[in-house]
């Protein structure tokens, strides 16, 4: 057992957990913030990805330890208020981004880092662009048609935010 | 704006999705929760000679660890199959037992052996691992084709040969004649892929005995809590059906995987029971390959013929359907009913024969998956007529459009009335926004650019909104498929709509709310959808064959009369009226041209307080229905794929997808182009990436994401999905449905603009760069020859 301490969604946390717990196990188990979801055990599917110290990573592979000390944000820490969505939240759900929602956190924060990344690069997030860089997130509802059109969206609603 | 039917209505249910407070099953926590881990047999075929869970017991954090002899003994029933099939020579199937533990045999790799249940998940699967199993190994079939050899190991004793049924449907001899003196005959053998649903929340499921009540409650991932609920008591024996409850919360998609109760179910509730603990098991992405029911998986040839003015004269099909180990809910009526019926595809065709063996396997059951027998329908029927057209140097939309059914009702041979439809329309809609005509032309651009360019039709039919009662007993179905609804006004005028349908990401929520909308000019923001839970909703039969539109939405609509005639009367009593002047609308009940009114909270509160309400009447404002379809509907289109494959890798990029489908009366058209979207996708799946791969001792080499390729963004193009409808008749609101039209319609067009590209027939699905290159080295290998 280690006493393990982050900041996730703004809130110092700490719990003792075991050595071998994930990134994904103590956020969904011991913080019990069950919108981050486990879709594999493959590290493919991407419903566990996070940020962490600003970065998209997939939870599933990172050990709860790894994230010592780190600043995490959730699905659940995305929004400023549940009556004020974030702006890629709000396209998901202006575009028909999810079905069953179960992909669908972690597609927002894979489409959030992604947008990040392009933006402060200066580079054009294109259609093209925006699938490539879905390689690491799966959906079986959507066909990714809206998908990829709520990204479109929500990168120019977070421009303008 | 009007949030009523037809209108493009933002989803009510995604908020709590985009905030990350859905509430799946494996989010949910019960206190004293243990964990359960399964034994699974590693063998493909095997007998147990004996287990020994003595030093998994005695692990650390272990409560139990329990196995099929000690199930059997507490009297647990044996797994049901929910649809009798009758031989040709009148005799039933041969269905052999399926115990939710394996007793004396297992029979697929995964097939469950022993539950352990412990303090926690790792607890419990260090323990399952502890338990030692000594298995006698058994010879191994995997496909339905060696199944079927003689001298091929014995799968079930009661089960000769492996055939589980030997069916029949269509008019055989007359068939024949046709066949024998068509001008024109073409042959096809095909093989539809074997698949693995995926929806991205793997089943999971919490068991909890009350040892106080004698009571069960079960949260799980279902498609059909009642129907689970039904089955689990009726059939397992696991609790009567007054002291079980079972909630189906949050379903992270289904696809038809989670219509049915399988052995883990069963055994937590056991267990919760035996073990006096809540239990919980999530299933892991690689157990979910190995043990939710796969799809498809046929073998067919198929013969049809044409007269000199290429008229279809006739159409053979024999299938051998490949159904697993063990007989899953609906796996007999997926390979017979809701397949060979569909055989008269969009086509007026006198003579059509078909038989189907249904075979036992030593792989996972297999059942209905999105679309359930109308895809492998699709694909013989599209796949004959491109081919047709081929061989007959014809145009295949012209080939097609002039053996289309014009006229309705039309009676298929293969028992199906089609009611509705117009698919010349769908057709025209689909060759237009593809720019057909132009196609040449971009064929020829195409191959400057050393391209290989190639276009293919699909005009499917399919039969869904399942299903009338009386119909599907008289073939077999051991359920009748009605639904059930109930709406409640409340004393403040807000409603609840209690349906037996289950949203498991088609937007019940929003849809339902919409009809309500519709009939009661009332915001849907006032408006609730209840579902999922046996405690609140009265019975259900479920959502699953596109059935929750017309079969679902018009129980709704059924009760909703009645709260209106109810409320006519109230206000007719109270504004001193005739019934027959008082109207609906805007959020209030008036009498037609006067200003008198009483608004909706204030009928709310009459029909409770029951001060001022006509005599006799009863108080209160909720009234329900049962509805019970008369016809299938039949949504039917046309979808137009385009492709470019590079010669040098097999590497195919669809470059245009065009569908135009005939659903009927459409709620919500954004929720229904994402219903398409979705189908699509697992449809062009199906075609190009996806196929369960077992190796010859029965180990499925295809059982993560690392090795079964799920379509991704980069592997789709955008769709350009479009409606041409006309209404079904045959229920209140004129809907077909559109759950499941995407992967019917999909995998045909695909394999069609791919061999249309290579010049080569011959291509299996999924057609991967390797197999695309395969085929055209043929062709080349073939021009050489020459
Ligand atoms: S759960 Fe992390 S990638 Fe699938
Ligand atoms: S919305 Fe269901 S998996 Fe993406």
């Amino acid at each position: 057992m280690t006493k393990i301490a982050m900041n996730v969604n703004g809130k110092a946390v700490s719990r003792e957990v075991p050595d071998n717990t994930l990134l994904v196990e103590y956020i969904r188990e011991h913080l019990r913030l069950t919108g981050t979801h486990v879709g594999c055990d493959t590290s493919q599917c991407g419903a566990c990805v996070v940020h962490v110290d600003g970065k998209a990573m997939k939870s599933c592979t990172m050990l709860a330890a790894a994230a010592e000390g780190a600043t995490v944000t959730t699905v659940e820490g995305l929004a400023a208020s549940k009556d004020e969505l974030h702006p890629m939240q709000i396209a998901f759900k202006d575009n028909h981004g999810l079905q069953c929602g179960f992909c669908t956190p972690g597609m927002i924060m894979s489409a959030t880092d992604m947008v990040e990344r392009y933006q402060a690069e200066g580079k054009e997030l294109t259609e093209e662009a925006i699938r490539h860089e879905l390689e690491g997130n799966i959906c079986r509802c959507t066909g990714y048609h809206n998908i990829v059109k709520s990204i479109q969206d929500g990168a120019s609603k977070m421009t303008n935010a | 704006m009007s949030e009523g039917i037809g209108a493009r209505v933002l989803r009510k249910e995604d908020k709590r999705f985009l905030l990350g407070k859905g509430r799946y099953t494996d989010d949910i926590v019960e206190p004293n929760q243990a964990y359960a881990a399964f034994v699974r047999s590693p063998h493909a075929h095997a007998t147990i000679k004996s287990i020994d869970s003595a030093a998994a017991s005695a692990m650390e954090g272990v409560e139990g660890v329990l196995t099929g002899p000690e199930l059997v003994a507490d009297g647990i029933g044996n797994i049901i199959c929910g649809w009798g099939v009758t031989s040709k020579d009148g005799t039933p199937m041969n269905m052999g037992a399926w115990s939710a533990l394996a007793t004396e045999k297992v029979r697929y790799v995964g097939d469950a052996v022993a539950i352990v249940v412990a303090d926690s998940p790792a607890a419990a699967k260090l323990a399952a691992e502890a338990v030692v199993v000594d298995y006698d190994v058994l010879p191994v079939v995997v496909n339905s084709v060696d199944a079927l050899e003689a001298g091929a190991p014995e799968i079930h004793e009661n089960a000769p040969g492996n055939l589980i049924f030997d069916w029949e449907i269509g008019n055989q001899e007359p068939t024949e004649a046709a066949l024998a003196s068509a001008e024109h005959i073409v042959e096809l053998d095909i093989v539809n892929n074997r698949l693995a649903p995926n929806p991205m929340e793997p089943r999971a499921a919490i068991a909890t005995f009350n040892e106080a009540e004698d009571h069960y409650t079960l949260y799980t991932t279902s498609q059909n809590p009642h129907v689970a609920r039904l089955v689990l008591s009726a059939f397992y024996n696991v609790a009567p059906e007054h002291k079980l409850r079972v909630i189906a919360p949050d379903v992270g998609g289904g696809f038809g995987s989670k219509i049915y109760i399988y052995p883990e179910e069963i055994a937590c509730l056991w267990a919760s029971m035996k073990t006096n603990r809540s239990v919980k098991w999530t299933s892991d992405r690689t157990e979910a390959f190995l043990t939710d029911a796969h799809g498809r998986d046929h073998v067919t040839t198929a013969k049809m013929g044409f007269d000199k003015n290429h008229k279809i004269v006739g159409l053979r099909v024999n299938t051998k359907a490949n159904l697993g180990a063990y007989m899953s809910l609906f796996s007999s009526a997926t390979p017979t009913y809701l397949y060979a019926t569909l055989l008269s595809g969009q086509y007026n065709i006198e003579n059509v024969y078909a038989d189907v063996q249904g075979v036992y396997t030593n792989t996972v059951p297999v059942d209905a998956y999105r679309g359930a027998g109308r895809p492998e329908a699709s694909y013989v029927m599209e796949r004959m007529m491109e081919t047709a057209a081929r061989q007959l140097g014809v145009d295949p939309a012209e080939l097609r459009a002039k053996n289309f059914v014009k006229e309705f009702p039309h009676q298929t041979p293969v028992i199906m009335a089609y009611d509705s439809g117009d698919f010349k329309a769908n057709q025209d809609q689909a060759m237009k926004a593809a720019d057909y005509k132009g196609f040449e032309k971009r064929r020829k651009e195409a191959a400057k650019r050393g391209k290989l360019r190639g276009i293919g039709f699909s005009n499917y039919i399919e039969a869904c909104g399942i299903a009338p009662s009386a119909a599907v007993g008289s073939l077999g179905a051991g359920v009748g498929l009605w639904e059930s609804a109930e709406v409640r006004v409340n004393p403040v005028g807000t409603i609840e709509i209690l349906t037996g349908s289950h949203s498991h990401g088609q937007g019940h929520e929003t849809t339902f709310a919409q009809l309500v909308s519709e009939r009661l000019d009332l915001p849907t923001d006032n408006i609730q959808i209840v579902h999922g839970d046996t405690d609140k909703v009265q019975f259900g039969m479920g959502t699953y064959g596109s059935r929750s539109g017309a079969v679902g939405m018009s129980a709704i609509s059924k009760a909703l009369d009645k709260v209106e005639a109810k409320v006519k009367k109230i206000g007719a009593h109270v504004l001193e009226a005739s019934e027959d002047d008082i109207v609906i609308e805007g959020g209030a009940v008036k009498v037609k041209g006067t200003d008198k009114q009483m608004l909706w909270h204030e009928v709310g509160l009459a029909a409770y307080t029951a001060h001022n309400i006509p005599e006799g009447m009863e108080p209160g404002l909720k009234e329900s229905a049962f509805y019970d379809p008369s016809n299938f509907t039949f949504p039917a289109g046309c979808y137009i794929c385009e492709v470019e494959v590079d010669p040098e890798t097999g590497t195919t990029d669809i470059v245009q997808f065009v569908a135009s489908d005939d659903f009927g009366t459409i709620i919500n058209p954004m929720i229904v182009e994402g219903q398409v979207h979705g189908g699509l996708a697992q449809g062009i799946g199906q075609a190009m990436l996806e196929g369960v791969v077992y190796d010859d001792d029965g180990q499925q080499l295809s059982a993560s994401y690392m090795d079964y390729t799920m379509p991704r963004a980069d592997d789709l193009p955008m769709y350009k999905v479009m409606h041409q409808s006309t209404e079904c008749p045959g229920n209140p609101l004129g809907m077909k449905g559109c759950g499941e039209a995407g992967a019917i319609g999909s995998p045909p067009a695909v394999i069609n603009a791919i061999t249309d590209a290579i010049g080569n027939n011959n291509l299996a699905m999924p057609a991967t760069p390797s197999a695309v290159w395969a085929a055209l080295q043929e062709v080349s290998a073939k021009t050489a020859a020459e």
